[in-house]
Parts: C-alpha cells; structure tokens; sequence
C-alpha cells in the first residue's frame, strides 16, 4: 500500500480494498454495488462482501470491496480506505476491517469521530462533509457522495460509475439526475482529501466478464446439470440460492417448492427425483441435520439427489451470517450404517457453478445423494470474474427400458449401477425402500443380500472415473512440500502461497474438490515424494486433516493448520504460517 | 384426480388382483390392513388406472408394506416422511396418480407437521391412514389415536393424553376431501377411495383398520361402525358442525371442497437454460 499522505502521486496498484460502512438506510450497500459494478465495467475483477448488524431490518452494514486487475478469490490483509457515511455502530465490524498505518478513515465531520478501534491502527483521517455535501444537490443522498469520492481516489472513470448509477437507477430517471450530480459532486470533494490510492490499468479483457455471488452461480449450475425440481425450507445464508432459482427454475420449465421443513424438502426431493426429475435442496448446517436421515434412504433406494449445504458457523444456530468448514465431519460421516455418497466442495465463487453442475451429474450417472459443501463466503460474496468454462453434460442416470424382460431394480452389476425404472414406465413397477431388499427390490433380511447390496453400492461410487475434477493440484509440482485444502480458505491460500513462493517456499498445492468418496489414490500420487505435507482449513477442530489421515497414508511429516470461523484467513496469515511451516 | 382417469382410452380390462404384487404381506392374519389392499386394488381396477401410472407411496409401520403388495410403482421410504415424499413426486410428475398410504402413528404423530402441510397445499393426491390407534410394528404402544387409559409397558395406566382428531386437524387445515372408511367393509372403502382418487387436490381418508394382535378388543369395531353416517357436503360450516356429533364411527364422506389443486405459480416459461446467462453478463 502507497503512504496516503505523500506528496507525490503514489505508484498505481493492482490490488486496492475499500469499506462503505452506515447505519442502515444509509444506502451503503447500494452504493458498495455501484462502486462494484463501477469498476466491473472499468475492466477490473473483483470481490465484495458484506457485513450487518442482527437487526433484521435497518441495521447498521458494511460493503466491503476488493478491485483488482487480476482475478480475486480472497479479502485482503488490509483495507485501504474505511469510509462511512455515519459511525452508529460501525465499531461492531471492527474485526472485520482490519486497517493499517497506511490505511485512510474517511468520515463526515458532523457524524461525530471515528471510533477508536479504527484510529488505533493508525490508519490517516480524512474528513468529507457527506450529509453538506448531499444537500447541496437538490434529492441528493450521501452515499453518492461517497461512491463519487471513492471513484475518485481509485481512479475509476466517470463513465463507469455513470452506467452503474445508471443500471440501478435506470428505470427510476427522477432519481437518476439527483444521484448522478451528487457522485460529481463527491467526486469533486475528493480533490480535498490528501491521498489518492489509484488501480493500476485493468489488463485487456480476454473472456466475457460475469458478475455473481456463489449461491447464484450454485444455482445456474445445478439447472445446467438438469435439476428441474427444488424443494427448499428458508435458511440463512442459503436463502438466496433458492431465490434466484425459484423464478429462473420455472422459466426453464421445473418447479420449486417451499417445504414446510427440511425434513419435507429432502423428502420432496427425492420423491421428485424418484420420479425421474434431476431433483435438489439447498440449506445450511441445521438444515443439513434434518436431512441426513433421508440422505440414508437415498442411498440405499440409489435415488440421485442433490444437497447444497451453504455453510455457516455451527454447531447449533451458532453465527448464521458467518462463515465456518464446520460440516464436512456431518457431510462425510453422518449417515448410519454403511452409507457411502458424494461429498463435493466448490473452491471458489465461479466454481460453485461447475461443482454444483458435477455434483447433479455425479448424483445422477451413480444414482446416490451428493452433498455440495459451499459455505457463506462463498455463497454470499459476490464476484465479477471471468465468464465460467463450460463442463460437458456427459454423464446421466441409467433408465431402464419399457418390457425390459426380468427387470430387477438393483441387480447387481459389475460397475455396481443398476438402471432405473422411471414410473410411467410399462412392465417395470417396483418399490424403492429403505428396507434392506434383493435385486427385485423386494425387502430382504438375509445377510446375502445385504452384503451383495452394500457392495454394489460402494463399488458404482469407487469404481467411477472422476476424471482431473477432483483437485485443483498447482503450485511448484516438484516441490518437497504440499498443502493439501478445500472450499473458501482455497482462494486465501492461493495468494499466501504465491507470496511466499516470492520469499523462496516451495510448494504444492492441492485443493481438493472429490471429498467423497476421497480420491485417495491421486491424493497420494499428487503427493508423491513430498516430505511436509500442511492441511489447511477452517473449523476448530481439523475435520479435513483427520479425514485425511483416516482415508489414506500422507507422506512425510504431516501437520495440521485450523482455525474456527466467522473470520476468512487472509493471505497475509497463510503467507506467515508458511514461512514459519518452512523452517520446520 | 380426475386429471389422471383414464375415460376416454379403452385400457385392458384389468380386475383387481392385476393391481396386487406376488409379494406376501408380513401383517398378522386377521390385519384389517388386508381390506386396505383389496379396497385400494378394486378402486384402482374400477377407475381403470394403469398400474404403471400409479405410485403408492409410505413411510414406516405395518400398513405402510403395502407399496410392496401392489403392482404399481411403489416407494417405502422413512418414518413420518411419506407425505413429503409424495409430494415431491405428485409437483414434479403431474401425469401420474399418487396414493400415499400409512398408519396413525407414521401420519399424525412424527409426520404430523407434514399431515397439516399437505392439507393446506391441497397438491392432488390421496393420502389414506390406516388406523388401529397403536404401534403395531414396535409391538404394542401408544400412538396420538390411541384412549387416554389404554394401559402399555410403556406407558403403564395409559397417557393421559386426549386423542388427536384427525378429522378435524383435516378440515381446519385445508384438505379438499375428508372421508373415513373400515377395512371391513371392502367395498364401501374400495368406493370411498375412488371418489378420493377422482376429486382434484388432496383427499384424505381416515379407515378404521383393526390390530387383532395388540387391540383384540378392536374386533368389536365391526358392531359400533355407522355405514353413511356422514352425508358429503361442499359447506365447511355443516362439515364442521356435524364432526361436533361425530361418534368416532360415523363413516362416509364428511365433506369434499372445491378448492383448486396446488399448481406452480407466477409467469413460466420455456428459456434453454443458457439463456439464463445473460442475468449474469456484463
């Protein structure tokens, strides 16, 4: 970060965070999407989280942004620049702007100070007479003010942040003129403050640029793998997966359906499913809960299903708004008996589009429940990233045919798949049961036929070719290191790596996306020949690195890096832990 | 679910044992759950239904097996969850008739919350409760339906508890065809199922089916029951006012409503999905 208070104009940045924080009506999240959207069609990615007090409505909130000329999977160590509209409350976000000496607080003087948490880090004040400044501007409102201001310290240009003004406020012109000469008139203000902290030029765009959160990119996915039924119970920070699907399922002919419960939902599901349509839920940890009974006769009827599990800080409510990897003991482990399924995870906000779209076809093509792993980072951040590559729709479920003659539901067969009656279907009719059953389908207490049945349940998922989708295996492949990671703490690790690479640590790094059954064979292949090996994730008690450990023999010195959620790592954590990890 | 009737084909002539399985019931001779089976195949052979197009679906207890002793698609799935199950499969194939089946244990205790639910959302199927207001399949324990002084090893001198009304939990909650019938009088059920399985949105039929094993004093049902006690009417008020006077006994259709079957709402229509793309482009 360039010194805010340097008389020179300071080198342009590839990387610059901001806040826009307020009470609530303040209209700090409207302006933290514009400044967003602003610098998406300026050529830059980036990031944006928020953040809010527990009011349901009108509490105090945060907007906070990371712009970039590179993709963006991570919040920085810092921010660059806090600013808020009023201070009500702000200081309760304090752990989640972590500011610097070189750091700026912007804030109106006739709001009151700044709070002492944000000063003590000896971050530069900058004051900016918001409310004055709005009012100078006939229906003028503050937090256009601050959008113009911030733009002008980035750099961002007028036009970009004029069509986003414009694409928010386009079908109300009575508010359009008043916004757009308030952004000029922060804009103008900003000539005040002595720091500017300007993005370098974003690099020539080389694919159509999206801008999504990961429940929307969760949601596309799972159409794009065909799911066409929904049965979904409120949760948050699952909810707004569910709401972008609801109206987009029905344009493309499915239904979604509001389940009195989570019990319904997976029950629903996998009647649908049963039925013959590419069915899913999406929930959170106490949702996830409910369901696993369910889960259980999804596996032993084989009826494909998909579970979105965004989740949040557990156990029980636990912090409904914050993040955790808390689940993936539950997602693996949680069924009873011997129940084996998919457990997948998404390692980034794009990729929760393909993983989602794998997962229905993976749930599909071995007729057993998959559970998606996202979690609140990823499902409610919001990106303008590269436009997702396209997954080939190869695989789908075995249907077996009208008059198939001696139709046995689940024969046993060699890959362990057994075709699917589909009910409408002549000649075919049979029960799907949680009993224990024969081929036939009809229940079964003999041991014969449960061993043969659990067999073949295993097999069809262990004989599967997963293909490279597996792992997002990078880094230094001849390293004699490895970090070994999954989900959102993936986009942090990333970068911390690829700063302590610069300080000489060689590594590899493996992000594992085929969480079960574990790909224990390739794991240790992309393993082979290391000596320290690092798992890294974030819940309190190292799910993934005793997983591991469980599954298959890690090579070398193997240690664990965990933490428990609400906060994301940051790069800066990762760098230094590696550091430190490579002197052991 | 007149939608599903058959009328204009002219499908084989199927009687009623084309619509049982070859697979033999596991329920105590003397079950009353054997007159639900017959009943349900003489309504399916009588509405001319093609066994293909017919899912019974149920949870956990003795009378949700009957999937299995049926020739049509079937689905035992988990305790409680029957309703859901069949909800999920009658929204996303509407094409196919759905009867969920099971007992008072299975539908109004641990599926209770579901039971309100499927009344409410009226989605068109027919859900028919076999009760004998015990636990049969755990041998012998009290369920919601089940006389406040009926003494059992687990709950010794009885529960104390007033029995749930099935009856009336439907008609406060939505259900658009309230019947109850007694497994033994076949063909009075068999005729009350397919009035239920023709009416649009969800039926319900409450059959009084006797456990001869751990409620031999059951056997006496046959003497108390009031054939066409209940004179079906669309007026929610007279339904309600006549349930006032119900006996417990009184069979018949008590109402059956005109309420419009559950259906997807607001606009549809018919976009590939990569057209959803463009929600996402800059």
């Amino acid at each position: 970060m360039q010194q805010p208070d340097s008389n020179t104009a300071p080198a342009p940045a590839g990387s610059v965070s901001v806040v826009l924080a307020g009470s609530g009506g303040a209209g700090v999240m409207t302006a933290g999407n514009m400044l967003l959207e602003a610098a998406a069609f300026a050529g830059y990615y980036a990031l944006m989280t928020r953040s809010s007090g527990p009011q349901i409505r009108g509490g105090e909130a945060a907007a906070m942004l990371r712009i970039a000329c590179q993709p963006v999977e991570c919040m920085e160590d810092q921010f660059h620049v806090l600013a808020a509209v009023d201070w009500e409350n702000v200081q309760r976000f304090n752990a989640e702007i972590p500011l610097g000496t070189a750091s700026l607080v912007i804030g109106d003087p006739d709001q009151g100070e700044p709070p002492d948490v944000f000063l003590r880090s000896g971050a530069t004040r900058a004051s900016l007479p918001l409310k004055k400044l709005a009012k100078s501007v006939p229906e003028g409102r503050a937090n256009m003010v601050l959008l113009g201001a911030l733009a002008a310290l980035l750099g961002l240009p007028d036009e970009s942040v004029a069509r986003a003004v414009e694409k928010t406020l386009g079908k109300r012109p009575a508010a359009l003129a008043p916004s757009l000469a308030a952004v000029a008139a922060g804009r103008a203000a900003a000539a005040g403050i002595p720091a500017r902290f300007p993005l370098a030029p974003p690099p020539p765009a080389s694919s159509q640029r999206w801008l999504l959160t990961g429940n929307e990119a969760a949601g596309y996915g799972a159409i794009k793998g065909g799911v066409r039924f929904v049965a979904a119970y409120p949760i948050t920070p699952a909810t707004e997966l569910l709401e972008w699907m609801s109206p987009a399922l029905a344009q493309v002919g499915g239904t979604l359906l509001q389940a009195e419960d989570e019990l319904a939902s997976i029950n629903m599901a996998i009647g649908g499913s049963y039925g013959g349509v590419p069915a899913l839920t999406a929930t959170s940890g106490p949702g996830l809960a409910l369901m696993i009974e369910a889960l259980g006769l999804a596996v032993a009827a084989e009826i494909p299903v998909v579970v979105v599990d965004v989740m949040r800080v557990g156990p029980s409510t636990g912090i409904p708004t914050k993040s955790e990897q808390g689940d993936l003991n539950i997602a693996v482990h949680g069924l009873h008996g011997d129940a084996p399924h998919l457990v997948l995870a998404p390692n980034s906000v794009p990729d929760c589009l393909a993983t989602t779209q794998w997962a229905v076809q993976l749930a599909e093509s071995l007729q057993a429940p998959a559970i998606v792993l996202s979690d609140q980072f990823l499902g409610q951040a919001r990106g303008v990233v590269d436009r997702p590559a396209d997954i080939a729709n190869g695989a789908a479920r075995a249907v077996a045919e009208a008059g198939t003659p001696g139709f046995r539901r689940y024969a046993v067969t060699a890959n362990g798949v057994s075709p699917m009656a589909i009910p409408g279907t002549a000649g075919l009719a049979y029960t799907a049961d949680g009993l224990e059953h024969a081929e036939r389908g009809t229940p079964s207490s003999q041991a014969a036929d449960h061993f043969a049945q659990l067999d073949k349940r295993r097999r069809k998922l262990t004989a599967w070719h997963y293909g490279e989708r597996w792992a997002d295996v990078e880094g230094d492949r001849d390293a004699d290191r490895a970090i070994v990671t999954f989900g959102s703490c993936t986009g942090p690790v990333r970068e911390g790596l690829a700063r302590a690479a610069a300080d000489g640590v060689k590594a590899r790094l493996v992000s594992l996306r085929l969480l079960a059954p574990l790909p224990a064979n390739q794991l240790v292949a992309a393993l082979d020949g290391v000596r320290r090996v690092l798992v890294i994730e974030q819940n309190h008690s190292a799910q993934l690195f005793r997983y591991l450990r469980g599954e298959c023999d890690l090579p070398g010195r193997v240690t664990s890096l965990h933490r428990a959620g609400a906060l994301q790592y940051s790069p800066g954590e990762i760098h230094r832990h590696l550091i430190d990890w490579s002197r052991t | 679910m007149s939608t599903t009737v058959s009328e204009a084909a002219a499908p084989p002539m199927r009687g009623p044992n084309d619509y049982k399985s070859d697979v033999k019931p596991v329920w105590c001779p003397g079950c009353g759950d054997f007159g639900v089976v017959n009943a349900l195949a003489k309504a399916m052979a009588k509405l001319a239904l093609e066994p293909k197009d017919v899912a019974v679906v149920s949870g956990i207890g003795c009378s949700s097996r009957i999937p299995a002793y049926m020739a049509s698609y079937g689905f035992h799935g988990i305790h409680g969850r029957a309703l859901a199950a069949g909800t999920g499969l009658k929204v996303a194939r509407p094409d196919l008739t759905v009867v969920v089946t099971g007992g008072d244990g299975d539908g109004y205790s641990i599926g209770g919350n579901h039971f309100l639910h499927a009344c409410r959302r009226n989605v068109d199927m027919t859900y028919i409760v076999m009760d004998n207001r015990v636990y049969g399949m755990t041998k012998g324990q009290p369920s919601p339906t089940t006389e406040p002084d009926w003494d059992s090893k687990l709950s010794p001198d009885g529960t104390g508890l007033r029995e749930f009304q099935p009856l009336v939990i439907a008609l406060t909650s939505g259900a658009n065809f309230i019947a109850r019938g007694f497994t033994g009088d076949p063909n009075g059920l068999a005729d009350l199922i397919e009035q239920a399985v023709r009416h649009p949105g969800f039926s319900f039929i409450e059959v009084l089916s006797p456990c001869v094993t751990f409620r031999p004093e059951q056997k006496e049902w046959k003497k108390l029951v009031k054939p066409d006690a209940f004179k079906a009417t669309a007026e929610m008020p007279r339904a309600v006012r006549r349930l006032l006077r119900d006996t417990g006994f009184d069979l018949g259709v008590l109402y059956c409503g005109n309420r419009a079957p559950y259906a997807p709402r607001g606009p549809r229509a018919s976009l590939a999905p990569s057209d959803l793309e463009a929600r996402f482009a800059l």
